[in-house]
């Protein structure tokens, strides 16, 4: 089994400790991982504006890095998302839909395609509220989605639950957005602020400690706004707590 | 026309903190009525397919089940009128009026004459409006559009209301007790149902084998405009024709529920014939809806039946208020209609929403609105709709992006501060981002730095 890594933009830049926990943990359970070093991103911040024509260029060396892997395992639900569902400004040869079907965000990755039943090194004894992105929410399915009303079921809690000393804690609003959206952040400054005040809220008022999520563009959005409202609160990707890094 | 500055809009409406809070909380509360509904009703998921199938069915027939609606009601006595836009509509709806010498108009919500700016039109042809509907009422009061399609004024407080109400009925500026100012609404419009010459309601539902207009409402107001003045009126948008009666058994199963959490609404009356010794005249409206129809990525947004249950569940609009979308149509249906309208005035709204896709979840037609959303985005493109400024950093930072080398020599330049931050991750609105936020902490070195040292590859 080939498995490359891919490590979005903003992770590469800003979060290298997620980048590392992902490959850490891959190596962990058992998995020889390869990074591909030309790699820089899937040209998601650029389609998500509209500019489809300019997304072109990042698609098509993003494919040439990732051909002919088995699987292709990112820390990212939102550029998960993006290749999968998308990644179209390139014409769609078999190669090119091999790539983006063969790519897994982190959460899936070990839950569906790994099936791992435990994280024996992971202890995290924290009070956490879990923030599912809307990518991983209602685009890759992580978890159950409160307007369907369907059964639940949550990816992320399952390999949580298997962390020793964990203790999870439930906000009242578990399925909103917390306002990031890439662009809309910055675009859309006065609600996104809002939005994120209003989600790091929730999760202090539920008891949380830390907030963990398999977004961290999500995380660092809520980080901001958390520091700036003085909310004492402390932000974590599903890999690190997984990989056992004890923070 | 200029482009609506949604963001600047709503930064107004947040800042009114109380409003903001109340409009949240009260909007939030109604998509959990809805959840608790939604659970009551075991099929739901079913009824939303075949809502939509109806819909769709419907949509891909229109012109037969228009001509169909037309014959029955006119068996059925009515006059029928068809009007290709808001222009022909008003025109239409005047000349009726005039001819039938109507000083006064009770008029129940309608989001179509919304759409077509009736009253404006009418006021200046002398013809008094007044709306029935207590929102819509407590809108027209204070000179605003509605701000949302089910509950107009829902982003007043009470407080709000009693001084729109002191300022225009003059009734006690001090006293926000609800019971008292819905009685101040009620005892001032009463004397114009007893004396307008005419009535005029929208509506929820055309059906075709009957040639019935169907309107739900919770004030029972509808009723009134309809019944006590001899002329009836009813305007509605060609996309609102259901093939036959039994189809309602699926549709206003879901309208309330999505829309209020409640089983249904107070009031459904069918309206087929004109009362004895009066007119019933039904205006079939297009302004667009056709074109619309013809628009490959688009043509299910036909399918929505107002419910605002999109809206209700949607973060951003929650927080923004419906004024701030600038149009008759706000949240996300409003971003997905209005483009079709203007494209230029319209253009920010589709990156007015963070695609979260709430909205197409609980839409009871099961339109892709999220999805529409994305593709907006991408035809303003095509259309050189984005700014300028925005459009040039996305050339750039395709750039960048498509060239490994490139690309680390910026990244490799982000471990400064805020104002250094890389273009393509903030490269808009200066400093935006710190505002109201932190500015996260760049660290020592990338993964790719700290790959190359670690793993020794290359
Ligand atoms: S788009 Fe769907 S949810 Fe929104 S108002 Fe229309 S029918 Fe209701």
């Amino acid at each position: 089994m080939r498995v490359a890594l891919f490590v979005p933009c903003f992770i590469d830049a800003f979060f290298p400790e997620v980048a590392i926990a992902t490959l850490e943990l891959l190596e962990r359970l058992g998995i020889e991982v390869e990074y591909p070093l030309d790699q820089t991103c899937c040209g998601q911040p650029v389609a998500n504006s509209g500019c489809q024509e300019d997304a072109a260029g990042a698609e098509a060396l993003f494919v040439k890095n990732f051909a002919g892997f088995d699987h292709i395992v990112t820390p990212s639900g939102s550029c998960t998302h993006h290749i999968r569902y998308h990644f179209d400004a390139i014409p769609q040869t078999d190669e090119v839909k091999q790539v983006r079907e063969r790519t897994f965000e982190l959460v899936e990755f070990l839950h569906d395609i790994l099936e791992v039943d435990a994280f024996p090194w992971a202890e995290f004894p924290h009070k956490v509220g879990l923030h599912n992105s809307c990518g991983t929410l209602r685009s890759l399915r992580h978890a159950s989605m409160s307007e369907l009303g369907e059964p639940f079921f949550s990816k992320p809690l399952a390999l949580l639950s298997k962390v020793k000393g964990i203790e999870m804690v439930t906000p009242s609003r578990p399925d909103e957005c917390c306002g990031f959206g890439g662009t809309f952040s910055v675009f859309e400054e006065p609600v996104s602020a809002k939005m994120g005040y209003d989600k790091v809220t929730d999760h202090k008022n539920a008891g949380a400690e830390y907030i963990v999520s398999a977004d961290n563009s999500c995380l660092m959005h809520q980080k901001g706004c958390a520091e700036r409202l003085g909310v004492d609160l402390k932000f974590i990707h599903i890999a690190q707590i997984l990989n056992g890094d004890n923070a | 026309m200029k482009r609506i500055d949604h963001a600047e809009a709503s930064s107004f409406f947040i800042a009114e903190k109380e409003n903001e809070a109340f409009h949240d909380k009260r909007l939030w509360d109604l998509r959990q009525k809805r959840d608790h509904q939604r659970d009551d009703v075991p099929e739901w998921n079913e009824l939303r397919e075949l809502a939509s199938a109806i819909k769709e069915h419907t949509l891909s027939h229109l012109s037969d089940y228009l001509e169909q609606f037309e014959d029955n009601a006119k068996k059925n006595g009515a006059h029928v009128h068809w009007a290709l836009d808001a222009e022909e509509h008003n025109r239409i709806v005047h000349e009726i009026l005039a001819d039938h010498g109507v000083n006064t108009l009770v008029k129940s919500k309608s989001m179509l004459t919304e759409e077509c700016e009736l009253r404006p039109y009418l006021a200046r042809r002398g013809i008094d409006v007044i709306e029935t509907d207590l929102g819509e009422r407590i809108q027209q009061l204070d000179d605003e559009p509605p701000s949302h399609i089910v509950v107009p004024a829902v982003h007043k407080l009470r407080g709000n209301v009693a001084d729109v109400f002191a300022r225009t009925l003059g009734s006690d500026p001090d006293n926000d007790d609800p019971h008292y100012l819905s009685e101040q609404a009620r005892v001032t419009t009463r004397p114009y149902f007893l004396a307008a010459e005419a009535g005029m309601t929208g509506g929820n539902f055309a059906v075709a084998e009957t040639g019935a207009v169907v309107v739900c409402t919770n004030e029972g107001n509808a009723d009134l405009s309809a019944t006590v003045p001899p002329l009836q009126l009813a305007s509605v948008g060609i996309e609102k024709i259901i093939p036959r009666t039994e189809h309602l058994a699926v549709f206003v199963r879901m309208l309330s529920r999505s829309a209020v959490g409640s089983p249904i609404t107070q009031y459904t009356s069918h309206y087929r014939k004109p009362k004895d010794g009066g007119e019933l005249h039904i205006v079939l409206v297009d302004n667009g809806r056709s074109e619309r129809l013809g628009m490959e990525d688009f043509w299910t947004s036909l399918k929505c039946i107002r419910c605002g249950a999109c809206m209700n569940t949607c973060p951003v609009y929650r927080r923004s208020g419906g004024l701030s979308y600038g149009g008759v149509y706000s949240g996300p249906i409003g971003i997905i209609l209005n483009p079709t309208y203007d494209l230029r005035k319209y253009s920010n709204l589709p990156f007015a929403s963070t695609l979260n896709g709430s909205c197409t979840n609980v839409c009871p037609v099961k339109i892709n609105i999220h999805e529409q959303i994305y593709q907006w985005r991408r035809i303003l493109s095509e259309h050189n709709q984005l700014p300028f400024v925005k459009k040039a950093a996305m050339k750039v930072t395709g750039k960048v992006l498509a060239d490994p080398k490139a690309y680390r020599r910026t990244i490799a330049a982000t471990d400064v501060a805020m104002e250094h931050l890389p273009r393509f991750l903030l490269y808009t609105r200066f400093n935006a981002w710190g505002k109201q936020r932190e500015v996260p902490v760049t660290p020592d070195q990338t993964f790719h730095a700290w790959y190359l040292k670690n793993r020794g590859t290359s």
